[in-house]
């Protein structure tokens, strides 16, 4: 399909723009999802909807966001903190995040700053070279 | 009083549309309130009944096996007023339909009249909540909800085993 990493970037910022209510200037590459843009977890679905139409691809929820399966688990979460084993499965399963700074403090209440707008765009763009 | 806000179902096909009608009346006691002198059907229950009728259509895409629950109104936009004695048309779309959440758009109108444009999104109760216990039984879709369905066509379904598929 050969798009290019800007016109990714236009058609996610509509997407967000369309699913927050935020305006354009708010949806930047760094900006995080539920810190910054406000989403909460029905917004997701309503996002992953939503690329799913604007880019004709098929997205598993999972794939962009972590099921809560991981969060529920003693040995990948305990006490409120993710721990080398569920450290090593966020890598897996989000390898388009940079976890580095989340590393340093892995606390489950700050997994939201891990949703940036960057790793959208960093995982569509590798969706859709594959396609 | 009952929480159905919809009369009955005019169309009606599995997983993809429905059109269900309610006719308003002067007997809804909130009408008097809402406002004195100016009864008009407040926004929020035309919400509520195209909730309804979006969501007895994405359930039954489902045998109502999901409990599903409106999780947000993604869009909703009024043109007019609607007064007792108008009878209201609410068609509902499945715009998409997956494991754990569906989403649909629609829009009222009374007679010619466009009344409003309704965008929903549901949630899939039992796929979502990270494991926490819900009870078996589907609670969502009573019998008083299920019964708008009994004895009307619906497109694209076998009317039961054993006999034509009602096309």
């Amino acid at each position: 399909m050969g798009m290019s990493r800007d016109e990714i970037f236009e058609k996610v910022q509509e997407v967000l723009t369309d699913a927050l209510g935020v305006d354009d200037d708010e949806v930047t590459e760094e900006a995080t999802l539920m810190g910054d843009l406000g989403a909460e977890s029905i917004d997701f679905l309503d996002i992953v909807f939503r690329l799913e139409k604007a880019f004709d691809i098929k997205i598993a929820r999972e794939d962009l966001f972590p099921a809560e399966s991981i969060m529920n688990n003693d040995e990948l979460v305990h006490d409120g903190k993710f721990t080398e084993k569920g450290l090593q499965e966020l890598r897996d399963k989000m390898p388009h995040t940079d976890i580095s700074d989340f590393e340093k403090d892995p606390d489950i209440n700050k997994l939201g700053d891990l949703f940036t707008v960057k790793a959208i765009i960093n995982y569509l763009e590798g969706k859709l070279q594959a396609a | 009083m009952r929480w159905i806000w919809i009369d009955k179902f005019v169309e009606f096909k599995s997983g993809e549309h429905a059109a269900a009608i309610k006719n308003v009346t002067l007997a809804e006691e909130h009408l008097h309130d809402h406002f004195p002198h100016f009864p008009v059907m407040p926004e929020c229950l035309m919400i509520e009944a195209m909730a309804q009728t979006a969501g007895i259509l994405v359930g039954e895409a489902k045998n109502f096996e999901e409990k599903v629950i409106l999780a947000k109104v993604k869009k909703a936009v009024f043109f007019d007023y609607v007064r007792p004695g108008d009878t209201i048309r609410l068609d509902a779309n499945i715009e998409s339909l997956g494991e754990e959440a569906a989403s649909t758009s629609g829009t009222i109108i009374c007679g010619e009249k466009r009344i409003a444009e309704i965008e929903l999104m549901f949630s899939h109760l039992d796929q979502n909540l990270g494991g926490k216990q819900f009870p078996e039984e589907n609670f969502v879709f009573t019998d008083t909800f299920k019964s708008l369905l009994w004895g009307i066509r619906i497109e694209g379904k076998e009317v039961a085993s054993g006999t034509e598929a009602s096309e």
